[in-house]
């Protein structure tokens, strides 16, 4: 049964993708985008792979889709015609990079083998011992915040990237000051959407705060949690307007949030440094060493959600005033 | 604080750089960028005299053991280009300040010195580190901020150039990650030096070549070795002029190291050689790239673009020297790492003075320049001659042991080529020297005054270095020397 559903998703992830290459419609390639980022989490899910599947549930099927909205915005729906045909040189290289693949899976171990390579060497002691070594239920979270918790460090200075990236090729600073303008927002007749996002989005704020300090327990933590934050928060502006979005948070201050995050995830290990300890190691916040992982992956949590929300939110706030001043120019 | 030594020089540019995202004023985000990029030069010096004193030096983040935690590994190989990286970037830093006056738009200056941090930081990480999933996430931080810095060149066609970049850099990340995955299958680990103990058992299954064979093409992709070269001379062209030459100096020796460190210190040599016909891969690609780069500079007239072409060429002679598969051509190549970064990077900065007086560096534009910006050309010069490899710079010493190299096999016709790229490169030197120094100035050169001093200074202390460390090989020949006995010594 599980095999069926398997080559059902995985033909669908293809189906998707090709039709990805050939529509012009950029619309509906956002939209098929989101739908692969939907079926992949799915196929993550059926590999067991929950926390995986809910980031990219909550990137690739969210987020993500939302971006690539707000750019369309910017750029116009339809993708313009090219006159060469490169599929002559990338058809046949595709497909080499493709058997080169398939040729790689002929040796590999079976899915999911007890014998296999990673089952036996380093996972054993995530597995066995986290549970005395670190003390929380989540395996996955004891890996990323703790073990390999430089490399997350990594991935939030990469998220803190993109946002800079962003800013220093997009940033306007000709916006008009707020209350000089008046707030259009596109949405202003629907009426019942407006109502339903209001019902909605202190729910999603809720759930984004769950997600943010149940890590520990289950899927989740601060990549999830600052998403999921930070799309309640694109729906208010989608619905009211970006007037209406930067009175609620000042994009100056979402900028420094953002450096906040990443600060407060870097000063984690430094305080360790400060105390004879090595970078990230948390044995110095508390005599009880479990206590002490607790506390550590908390701060850390803390310090990417804050920065995973905030830089999400300054691409939107930058994408969207982007579009605003080229709709003034119109 | 001592113990700490070995992450301080990426933790500090971490940092800084978010702090200078709440300072904002662009004066003072100058001032501490330069401060922590002076810091982790002072740590590089640190870091390299530790280990010529006492060996290999290992810090456990988080204080779990590898390979379940991440471990950094400062040894002779990573440590001399540590001090490239940090160094280099000081010094373009200083440079800077004045340089993108000209070229960037002032409210975007400290979002420039914010990428130019997390760039660096992300090239320290690469080198540092034992791990090699550690190695792709810093692989992501640099890649993404070397795009923001290409992006804000001041000619539109800079977009498209750090577009070009980004796809080109994006299959290669992926790619490298594909082969980290798939070595993580067979081993169970992540550790390169774990890794490297477990990749023998299994190094006969085709999933293993898979790894390798991905990992290989998409580190070739990053470094631009011919054929996979197209992204940079673009990049290099309309990246702001001090980004071109930090990149020029670091990123590609960077992406080398890579390259380095997991075919001799992961795969292993025997592996690497064996399984692919990677030896005369690399001597054909390598020496093509060195003539068809070289003679295509030729026929550059937007000088940036020109010394673009020669770094490809040049990136031919590393690749050779890996090509030799013996322990001189490996330390020539990790010699040339170090010599051919200080030239680009002089060369750049003169570049970057030359745009800052004339707006562009076209070469049609620059008749008799010499006599109005006497101590930029001579810079300029300098920097050509060690880039042919004239004796007493530094471009001669790793020719020399790149052509030992090759005479140690008894290949005449590889050693008699490399002379003969060299011959090539005097082509495109002289035609700078020709036009800069012998023809009259014209109306647009004549108002033309020397640079300024904040960029002229730190383009003689690189010229200054190509000369010294060419008459004084004694201490890069050392260390290389001592780098490539180690990783053969090991086999």
């Amino acid at each position: 049964m599980e095999l069926i559903i398997n080559m059902g998703l995985l033909s669908m992830l293809a189906m998707t993708a090709i039709a990805i290459v050939r529509i012009k419609d950029l619309f509906a390639v956002a939209m098929l985008a989101g739908i692969y980022g939907l079926i992949s989490a799915s196929f993550f899910v059926m590999m067991d792979a929950v926390d995986v599947a809910f980031t990219e549930a909550s990137v690739g099927a969210g987020i993500s889709t939302l971006l690539m909205l707000t750019t369309l915005a910017i750029t116009g729906r339809f993708e313009k015609a090219d006159k060469k045909s490169r599929t002559r040189f990338a058809l046949p290289l595709v497909l080499l990079t493709g058997a080169l693949l398939i040729y790689g899976t002929l040796d590999m171990p079976s899915f999911g083998a007890a014998d296999s390579p990673v089952q036996e060497h380093v996972a054993p002691r995530y597995l066995n011992d986290s549970a005395q070594e670190i003390g929380i239920p989540n395996v996955v979270t004891s890996v990323l915040a703790s073990y390999r918790a430089f490399d997350t460090f990594g991935e939030v200075i990469v998220i803190f990237t993109a946002g800079v990236g962003v800013l220093a090729l997009l940033m306007r600073t000709d916006l008009p000051p707020i209350s000089s303008v008046k707030n259009t927002a596109s949405m202003e007749e629907h009426m019942v959407l407006r109502i339903v996002a209001k019902m909605l989005i202190p729910l999603i704020l809720l759930f984004g705060l769950y997600v943010q300090f149940h890590g520990e327990y289950g899927p989740g933590g601060g990549f999830q949690a600052g998403v999921i934050f930070a799309s309640a928060f694109f729906l208010y502006a989608m619905l009211y307007g970006m007037n209406a979005a930067r009175k609620v948070i000042d994009s100056s201050l979402v900028q420094v949030l953002a450096a906040l995050g990443v600060l407060i995830y870097g000063t984690t290990g430094v305080v360790a440094m400060l105390s004879g300890k090595n970078f990230l190691d948390y044995s110095v916040f508390s005599e009880d060493p479990v206590h002490a992982q607790h506390l550590g992956i908390l701060f850390i949590e803390l310090g990417v959600g804050l920065t995973v929300a905030t830089v999400m939110i300054i691409i939107f706030f930058t994408f969207s005033g982007r579009s605003q001043v080229e709709g003034e120019r119109d | 604080m001592l113990a700490h030594l070995p992450v301080l020089h990426v933790i500090i540019p971490m940092m800084a750089a978010p702090a200078c995202l709440i300072l904002r004023r662009r004066d003072l985000v100058w001032f501490v960028a330069l401060a922590a990029t002076l810091m982790s030069f002072a740590v590089s010096i640190g870091l390299l005299l530790q280990v010529l004193e006492s060996g290999p030096i290992s810090y456990e983040f988080g204080g779990w053991e590898a390979p379940w935690g991440i471990e950094y590994r400062i040894d002779l190989l990573n440590a001399p280009l540590l001090l490239l990286v940090s160094g280099i970037s000081a010094v373009a830093l200083f440079a800077a300040r004045k340089s993108i006056e000209a070229e960037i738009p002032k409210d975007r200056h400290a979002l420039f010195y914010i990428a130019w941090l997390l760039c660096m930081a992300g090239l320290l990480g690469i080198l540092a580190t034992g791990d090699a999933f550690n190695v792709f996430v810093f692989l992501e931080i640099s890649s993404l901020s070397a795009y923001t810095l290409i992006a804000l060149g001041k000619n539109r066609k800079a977009l498209w150039a750090s577009y070009q970049y980004l796809i080109a850099g994006t299959i290669g990340a992926t790619f490298i990650l594909i082969g980290i995955g798939l070595m993580y299958m067979m081993t169970g680990t992540l550790n390169m030096a774990d890794l490297s103990e477990r990749l023998p058992e299994v190094s006969s299954s085709r999933t293993v070549f898979t790894a390798f064979a991905f990992f290989i093409v998409g580190v070739c992709l990053k470094l631009a070795l011919f054929p996979l070269h197209v992204w940079l001379p673009n990049a290099y062209a309309y990246a702001p002029s001090v980004v071109t030459a930090f990149l020029a100096a670091t990123a590609t020796k960077v992406a080398v190291y890579i390259l380095i460190r997991f075919k001799y210190g992961i795969f292993g040599f025997d592996f690497a050689f064996s399984s692919l016909p990677l030896q005369s891969i690399f001597l054909t690609l390598g020496l093509a790239g060195i003539f068809v780069a070289s003679i295509a500079a030729i026929f550059q007239d937007n000088l940036k673009k020109l010394l673009a072409y020669s770094s490809v060429a040049q990136i031919g002679y590393l690749i050779v020297g890996l090509g030799l598969a013996n322990e001189t051509g490996l330390m020539a190549t990790l010699l040339h790492m170090l010599n051919h970064g200080l030239m680009k990077g002089a060369l750049f900065l003169a570049l970057a003075a030359i745009v800052y007086r004339l707006g562009e560096a076209k070469l049609s534009e620059m008749h008799g320049l010499a006599s109005r910006m006497p101590w930029t050309m001579a810079a300029f010069l300098i920097g050509g001659l060690s880039l042919i490899g004239v004796p007493l710079t530094v471009g001669f010493v790793s020719k020399w042991y790149l052509v030992t190299a090759a005479l140690e096999h008894d290949w005449w016709p590889v050693a008699g080529l490399i002379l003969l790229g060299s011959v090539v490169s005097v082509i495109y030197v002289w035609k700078v020297v020709e036009v800069v120094y012998f023809k009259a100035a014209n109306e647009r050169t004549a108002e033309v005054r020397e640079a300024p001093l904040s960029i002229l200074a730190p383009t003689w202390v690189l010229v200054a270095a190509n000369l010294y460390f060419g008459i004084n090989t004694e201490l890069t020949v050392g260390i290389t020397r001592m780098a490539a006995v180690s990783i053969f010594g090991g086999l």
